[in-house]
């Protein structure tokens, strides 16, 4: 009996020391050279591996940034210039600061404003739907309404808003990864600036055909009249293939634009209310406030619209645009 | 022993209510809208312009490229318009407009009912006819005939085959055309074989079709006793089993060759050809007509006047239902081409293309999908897909983009015929999923061997 | 006219659903569960039901309460699930030990994994096992009850592979053993004696087997080849000794070789996607149930078996792939 205890224990101890020197050997052997610095900038990475960098992770991110001379071309748009400071300061670059970016969803074809014309009945993907149609709706540029967006952010981030039927960005949470823009199979999320104060002007609408065919299919669409171009006092409209489009670089939040779109497709959000008007300019108040010139040319056109680019002057503006 | 594909395949009921209706011709509408995106590869390019004056048969649209094709005007008009309009789809896509007045052919086209048994000795006038006449493949892919007829010089064929499975339920296009017009498309047959240079022309028709392979059988025999351009054709008669009208599953059934995967049929010595395509080419060499009408077979359970039309291209699918009667009340579903593979039309204002096959209606209860259960690993989906893939495996897969392990499972072989939906006991959107991922597989090994070169 | 449909194609689809599957296996299951009644009696209608009723209440509240999920019991496979287990039961077994089994079957091998179509294991075998190791005096005990039909007295105390199990292992030879007993295979092919619910009868679950082939639920080649590979495993052995090892014919008709066979192992969910796996898994619990009947201290090893062979499916599936058109 005692003898069995003993070779049971100095079979187990030859046994643990025999593998531990095996292991030893193939840990030396097989050992990767790794520069330390990759582990102390993956340290300050916010670990969501979440890709929107362009890196397959945070780690692949921190490797680049070590290999890389200077740090122009990564940008870990989650962490934002506070990360990249850290990054910098690990690795001893320059970091150039970027305006903090939020995703826009770029289409206002609410089920009020865009009328159904079919029913949908395969698998709830976007992806699945563009390429098979143009959606239920008569406009092809617009949200397909699948969510495909939704299922990409890791950040939880968007929603659908079942009354709409249109995606809604949470912007406290969304930290412009960039996956939801590459989800959209109709490109219509854009990462824009975030803006001062998180005010922000842009055109919400991406459909490039002719205004009356536009109009037909979406009471909310952008028709390319060129009326805001005209009327930006910065340059920072342009329209092409029938749709205004805003460089945030060079917009100034003056409204002028959303006070003269006579469909309603600039929306202004996180801007104040404006002062309480006389009833009758209600819908366009915020314009007035800013250039009540612009009254004369945005009336005529405007009141049909009413309804829909009413909700865009007063507070709800924001969970609309978002 | 009755021919059929090796692996795979599934029996739908054939429902083929239209098939004792003879083909009429549809009066041509006020407005023909004409798409010039009619056939795979490059859209033509229009060369006519608003207040232009055509005549039937004449160019309205130049190919663009090596893969496209001519665009002919199916009417005599006058051009409203060259712009967008939304096809079935309701994407938008040039359609040139044309207000339509009484019929005035274009020149040296022969509009007589004889038929021209004589085969041309030069098989370039032969290509220049069908290239030239805009005839496109048929069968549903429409690629052009020319080029398909064209094989690059290290490949050759030996074999022809005319498909005639028609192995959709409810089509009878061309079902009809076998029957009323056997002999023409035997002619077209053999123009095709005198540009291959082959010497066996099989016509794969479904045991369920006895009255087409009697018509064809005869068409045959009295063809070959007056001209010896009329040998070497046959016609088998195949199982019914769908996809047998599937290109690579034709040549299975017929030869016993297998197509590799990525490859081509050419490169096992095969051509086809539906029935149709023959037909079309038939016309455009013998008479010099243009590709500008087609069959169309009108049907649904729910649909009360069963049809088989012959249509100008550019007509109004609305103008077509209309003049039966309207979209039937019951009916929720309408599908250009068959139930398994055809495209649900988003857009009835839509024109028929030449490939236009059907205008099919389902309705709620026929066609609704039922909520997705969980997979139960039955593997009938396996048991029933033609190229031996395994659905199940490749959904899971799709579903997490994991790419490398698609490829490896042969997700690109896949030839979207539904099988796999089809069969499927807990109702899972397979093919939605495999077929978006098969696109994005394709794209990754084309530019991957793009980068090779 | 409403809004047209859109989806991709295709646009029809079978008639056939999870539902009329497991429909159609209950109806396979039906003669078999005739014969237990006609000779069991009552005893085997109050634990047909209980098995059936625990395992189908017990999906309900579980997908309900727990996974917060629309409820799964419409799939027929709870049913189908509780049918299989009670035939695995001996006709006197108590119900709680229905219970039990239906626990073990439905919440722990099949809930807990997904439900339908997640689990790696099959339930019903799952919750046999479980009962079998727990419970082996009210597992093995047969007789007492009164059938309807026929000779309930005749039902001795154990199966026909117990007893001889039990035989050879006081030292006797088979010789002695069958004459003692007078087994006979007329009997054992209609009716058996002693033996769980479901394995009394082999025409009952032929007819099952018949029924399932001409639905095509089920392709034949899980259960022949388990059926062959006991025949010719034992036809080996038997020739070698024919007074230590049973003989072919004994092997496939008692037991729960046929009902395992044709019912259990031929699960989707639990066996092998492929034609060619099929026939790997059958070789497989064939050999290790007649491993178990020969050699092991349990006379019977069709549940063992299937269990052990359950975990190997998703290597097999890995690597028996059916051959894919075009490539070599």
């Amino acid at each position: 009996m005692t003898t069995t205890i003993i070779w049971t224990i100095v079979a187990i101890t030859v046994l643990g020391v025999l593998l531990a020197v095996v292991l030893y050997l193939v840990a030396t052997k097989f050992k990767v050279e790794e520069d330390p610095r990759i582990d102390e900038v993956e340290k300050v990475m916010p670990g969501a591996n979440c890709g929107g960098c362009g890196f397959a992770g945070c780690r692949a991110f921190a490797q680049s940034c070590v290999e890389a001379a200077n740090l122009d071309n990564n940008y870990c748009p989650v962490g934002g210039n506070e990360v990249m400071k850290k990054v910098a300061a690990v690795l001893g670059l320059e970091v150039h600061e970027k305006a903090p970016m939020v995703a826009v969803v770029r289409c206002n074809g609410t089920c009020a404003n865009r009328p159904v014309v079919n029913e949908y009945d395969g698998l709830k993907s976007c992806k699945v739907k563009a390429s098979l149609y143009s959606g239920d709706t008569g406009c092809f540029y617009g949200c397909l309404g699948c969510g495909d967006c939704v299922a990409a952010c890791q950040f939880g981030a968007i929603s659908m808003d079942p009354e709409t039927g249109l995606p809604v960005v949470d912007e406290e949470k969304c930290t412009a990864c960039g996956a939801c823009v590459k989800a959209c199979p109709k490109k219509i999320i854009e990462l824009r600036n975030k803006g001062p104060k998180n005010r922000r002007v842009f055109v919400s609408c991406v459909n490039m055909e002719k205004g009356a065919t536009a109009r037909k299919a979406c009471s909310a669409a952008c028709i390319g009249c060129g009326k805001c171009a005209k009327e930006c006092p910065f340059g920072a409209i342009t329209v092409e293939h029938n749709v205004a489009y805003i460089d945030f670089n060079k917009c100034k939040l003056c409204r002028k634009c959303v006070a003269v779109c006579p469909t309603g497709a600039i929306h202004d959000v996180n801007f104040p209310a404006p002062a309480p008007k006389p009833e009758k300019a209600a819908p366009k108040a915020v314009a007035e406030a800013v250039k009540p010139v612009s009254e004369a040319a945005s009336k005529p056109a405007a009141p049909k619209q009413e309804p829909a680019s009413a909700p865009a002057a007063n507070p709800a503006t924001d969970k609309k645009e978002e | 022993m009755k021919k059929t594909f090796s692996i795979g395949g599934v029996h739908p009921d054939d429902k083929k209510i239209s098939a004792g209706c003879a083909i009429e011709v549809l009066p041509t509408p006020k407005t023909v809208y004409i798409s010039m995106a009619q056939h795979l590869g490059g859209p033509a390019k229009a060369i006519v312009a608003a207040g232009d004056k055509v005549k039937t048969g004449q160019v309205i649209g130049e190919p663009t490229g090596f893969i496209s094709a001519y665009v002919h005007s199916s009417v005599t008009g006058t051009v409203k318009s060259v712009g967008l309009r939304k096809d079935l789809a309701g994407i938008p896509v040039v359609h040139v407009e044309i207000e339509v007045e009484p019929d005035e052919w274009a020149e040296g086209i022969d509009t007589s009912d004889t038929l021209v048994k004589e085969i041309p000795q030069d098989p370039k006038f032969i290509v220049d006819r069908i290239k030239s006449n805009g005839v496109v493949g048929l069968g549903g892919a429409t690629f052009p005939t020319n080029v398909k007829l064209c094989p690059p010089p290290d490949k050759k064929a030996d074999i022809l085959i005319l498909n005639g499975a028609e192995c959709e339920p409810y089509l009878t296009s061309d079902y009809r055309i076998m029957i009323e017009k056997p002999q023409q498309i035997i002619v077209g047959a053999a123009l095709m074989k005198r540009v291959l240079g082959v010497s066996h022309v099989v016509v794969g028709i479904e045991e369920n079709k006895p009255e087409a392979i009697a018509k064809m059988k005869e068409a045959i025999a009295s063809l070959a006793a007056g001209s010896s351009g009329y040998s070497g054709i046959e016609v088998v008669t195949l199982k019914k089993k769908y996809p047998q009208g599937g290109e690579k599953q034709l040549i299975d059934a017929i030869t016993r060759r297998q197509v590799k995967s990525m490859g081509l049929p050419i490169d096992v010595g095969a051509v086809v050809q539906n029935v149709a395509t023959s037909l079309a080419v038939y016309e455009a060499v013998q008479k010099n007509k243009p590709l500008i009408d087609n069959t169309i077979t009108v049907t649904g359970e729910c649909f009360p006047k069963q049809s088989n039309l012959l249509v100008r291209v550019g007509t109004p699918l609305s103008y077509i239902i209309d003049s039966l009667g309207g979209v039937p009340e019951s009916a929720a579903k309408a599908i250009s081409g068959g139930p398994m593979m055809g495209k649900a039309i988003a857009n009835l204002d839509a024109a028929t293309l030449k490939g236009t096959s059907s205008i099919l209606f389902l309705t709620d209860e026929q066609t609704r999908r039922k909520p997705e259960t969980n997979c139960i690993r039955c593997g009938k989906c396996a048991e029933a897909c033609p190229m031996g893939l395994e659905p199940f495996l490749l959904n899971k897969l799709a579903r997490n983009g994991m790419m490398d392990e698609l490829e490896q499972n042969a997700v690109q072989d896949c030839i979207e015929c539904g099988c796999c939906l089809y069969s499927c006991p807990a109702n899972i959107p397979l093919l939605d999923t495999i077929r978006i991922a098969k696109g994005e597989v394709i794209r990754v090994i084309r530019s991957r061997s793009a980068q090779k070169k | 006219m409403n809004k047209l449909l859109v989806s991709p194609s295709p646009h029809i689809h079978t008639k056939t659903s999870t539902r009329s599957l497991m429909l159609d296996v209950v109806i396979a299951l039906l003669p078999s569960v005739l014969v237990t009644i006609l000779f069991y009696g009552w005893s085997a209608v109050a634990i047909l039901a209980s098995s059936v009723v625990f395992c189908v209440l017990l999906e309900y509240l579980i997908t309900k309460y727990l996974l917060k999920k629309p409820s799964t019991i419409g799939d027929m496979s709870a049913v189908v699930t509780g049918i299989i287990l009670a035939l695995n039961l001996p006709p006197t077994a108590p119900w709680w030990v229905a219970m039990i089994g239906s626990i073990v079957a439905v919440g722990v091998a099949k809930m807990t994994f997904g439900g339908l179509g997640q689990n790696v294991f099959n339930p019903a075998i799952t919750g046999r096992v479980f009962l079998l190791i727990s419970f082996p005096a009210i597992m093995t005990t047969w007789g007492g009850a009164k059938g309807f039909i026929g000779g309930a007295d005749a039902v001795s105390g154990a199966t026909p592979l117990g007893i001889v199990k039990e035989g050879l292992m006081q030292g006797q030879t088979l010789q002695q053993i069958f004459d003692l007993h007078d087994f006979s295979y007329v009997q054992m092919l209609f009716v058996n004696m002693g033996g769980s619910a479901g394995e009394i009868s082999a025409i009952a679950i032929i007819i099952g087997f018949i029924y399932l082939l001409a639905r095509k639920v089920i392709r034949p080649y899980i259960t022949l080849s388990i059926l062959v590979t006991v025949a010719v495993f034992s036809g080996i052995f038997w020739l070698i000794d024919p007074s230590q090892y049973t003989d072919p014919l004994f092997n496939l008709l008692t037991g729960g070789v046929l009902l395992g066979s044709v019912f259990m192992a031929t699960d989707y969910v639990t066996s092998p996607m492929s034609d060619k796996g099929g026939i790997i898994f059958g070789v497989g619990i064939g050999i290790i149930t007649m491993l178990i009947r020969y050699f092991g201290s349990y006379p019977e090893g069709m549940s063992f078996a299937i269990l052990i062979m359950n975990s190997t499916v998703p290597l097999i599936n890995k690597f028996c792939k059916q051959k894919k058109f075009g490539r070599a």
